[in-house]
């Protein structure tokens, strides 16, 4: 079973650091990667640019309409993700909370699904 | 040379037991499925070069305890005093290397230890002892698989707190800690035999899986109890084929065709019922193994030493009193004494509203109003069954009930 980990920060308490906290988370994360791929859970792991930057997407009745900014309204945005295989969820829950991350942001956990063609 | 097919055999037999001696290796549950996850890689790469060890198991936790060593040491906090130990063990371990003992055992008692809910001890178990995964656990019992999967990790976390030996208890202990261990196995072989229709598949697995616990704790601890409860479960899988229609209609015991029960399995059920009660320790679980062999050994129904079951049942009354074993015993009474000798019994029970809920009590009364002749009040009593019966296999077998005494009213008339 494949299993997204979804990364969500409050990048005031990233505010509040020193540069060299901050660099630890990175390359606390990175290490991390290198940890998961040794072990044989890692797919992809790749931060996401600040939610600034994001946009969202919809095409409700048919006509495309995008918005500015993070779809969420909370004070966590998505800031990245790791895909990993794992056995079950509870081993990728114990994954999960490994990440270095784990500590400041939420890390939302999504088995991951399948899309099949309708064969109608 | 070792084939990815072998790994697969050797995960299938060793990854639970290699499992339970990292977990009293490295005293923590998380830590000891890494080590068993990198144990497992380890041998991927270097199996199919070098072969594989003539002792996959002791290999397999020599690698896991080597790699955890590695991870607690690269950890930044590291515990130098659990290193230590790690490495003490480690040495002790070398030495009886060819002979590595059996931790499942010390481990179910870890899972169903009394600080845990009993739904915890029964995912805990299912998934570290028996190797399920939450998914599937999840499957079987119904139950979201992020619920599921909280109640784990809620559980391993309290293990850690109340800092859990992993130990077989004393033997001042051991009969109250057994009875946890043998009360979460017969859970799960419930859960996989009440099962009619739907997840009968996954459901029947939960019952295998369970005969499976009941032999791994008979051979580490040949208990009375231990062996009555998986001579009763033995007897009740026997079965399992004859319990319903290829509709998923259910049969009852009565009409169940005999010829499908598998004999062996009764065979082995009877032989474990009868070491427990040479054991001299008789409990509820040898009591009810008991009478589940007495309804075995009957050729056809009407063939049942009903007498016999009367007894038991009465014994294990006194071993173990509850209201749905005194309904049992009034049932087998009705089948020595007649319905009229039953029915006050039942309708006494009835009445003190223990049973209220529980829909077979008012199905027993209904039987013998009907047998009594007194139909209407038998409808009434099915009825009153029905408005608390849920299982649909269960209730389509009560309308059946129901349409056959109206028809048998309207003929009359």
């Amino acid at each position: 079973m494949q299993y997204m980990f979804l990364i969500y920060l409050d990048e005031s308490k990233f505010a509040v650091m020193s540069q060299a906290e901050r660099d630890s988370f990175g390359d606390g994360m990175l290490d991390y990667d290198d940890e998961l791929r040794a072990s044989g859970h890692f797919i992809t792991a790749e931060p996401l640019k600040s939610p600034a930057e994001a946009t969202t997407v919809r095409r409700w009745n048919g006509a495309l309409t995008t918005t500015d900014g993070p779809f969420m309204e909370t004070k966590e945005h998505l800031s990245g993700f790791i895909l990993v295989e794992a056995r079950d969820l509870n081993e990728a829950i114990q994954l999960a909370g490994r990440m270095p991350l784990a500590s400041v942001g939420s890390i939302e956990v999504r088995p991951v699904g399948v899309l099949k063609r309708s064969t109608a | 040379m070792a084939q990815p097919a072998d790994l697969e055999l050797v995960w299938r037999q060793q990854s639970r037991k290699v499992l339970a001696t990292l977990i009293r290796l490295l005293r923590d549950f998380d830590l000891a499925e890494e080590a068993l996850h990198d144990a497992f890689l380890a041998a991927a790469q270097k199996w199919p070069v070098e072969g594989m060890p003539e002792n996959p198991g002791a290999w397999l936790v020599s690698a896991g305890r080597f790699r955890a060593l590695d991870r607690l040491r690269r950890r930044k906090r590291f515990d130098a005093a659990q290193v230590d130990l790690l490495a003490m063990e480690a040495e002790d371990l070398v030495a009886d290397d060819a002979d590595l003992p059996d931790d499942r055992l010390r481990l179910m008692f870890t899972c169903c230890h009394p600080v845990l809910l009993p739904e915890a001890q029964v995912a805990l178990t299912l998934r570290e002892v028996c190797g399920l995964t939450t998914e599937e656990i999840a499957r079987a019992f119904l139950v979201r698989t992020p619920t599921l999967a909280q109640r784990i990790v809620r559980a391993k976390l309290r293990i850690k707190e109340a800092g859990l030996p992993y130990e077989i208890p004393s033997s001042a202990e051991l009969p109250a800690r057994l009875d946890s261990v043998l009360r979460v196995i017969y859970l799960v072989f419930n859960q996989g035999y009440s099962a009619y229709s739907g997840e009968t598949i996954m459901r029947a697995d939960l019952s295998s899986e369970a005969i499976r616990l009941g032999r791994m704790v008979a051979q580490l601890l040949p208990d009375g109890e231990v062996l009555g409860l998986l001579g009763l479960m033995l007897l009740n899988e026997a079965r399992r084929a004859s319990r319903q229609t290829a509709d998923g209609d259910v049969v009852l015991l009565a009409d169940q065709d005999r010829t499908l029960w598998d004999r062996d399995m009764i065979a082995e059920g009877r032989g474990l019922v009868e070491r427990a009660f040479a054991s001299r320790q008789v409990g509820p679980y040898a009591l009810q193994g008991a009478i589940a062999a007495v309804h075995t050994a009957a050729p056809t129904a009407a063939e049942t030493d009903w007498t016999e079951i009367v007894g038991l049942y009465g014994v294990l009354q006194r071993a173990a009193p509850s209201p749905i074993v005194q309904l049992n015993r009034a049932i087998a009474i009705s089948m020595v004494r007649g319905p009229d000798v039953a029915l006050p019994m039942v309708q006494a029970l009835l009445d003190t509203g223990e049973l209220a809920d529980y829909h077979l009590a008012h199905v027993a009364e209904a039987v013998l109003l009907h047998q009594l002749g007194h139909r209407d009040a038998a409808v009434a009593a099915y009825g009153r069954a029905l408005q608390i019966c849920r299982q649909e296999p269960e209730r389509r077998l009560l309308l059946k009930r129901l349409a056959e005494l109206n028809a048998e009213a309207a003929g009359d008339r």
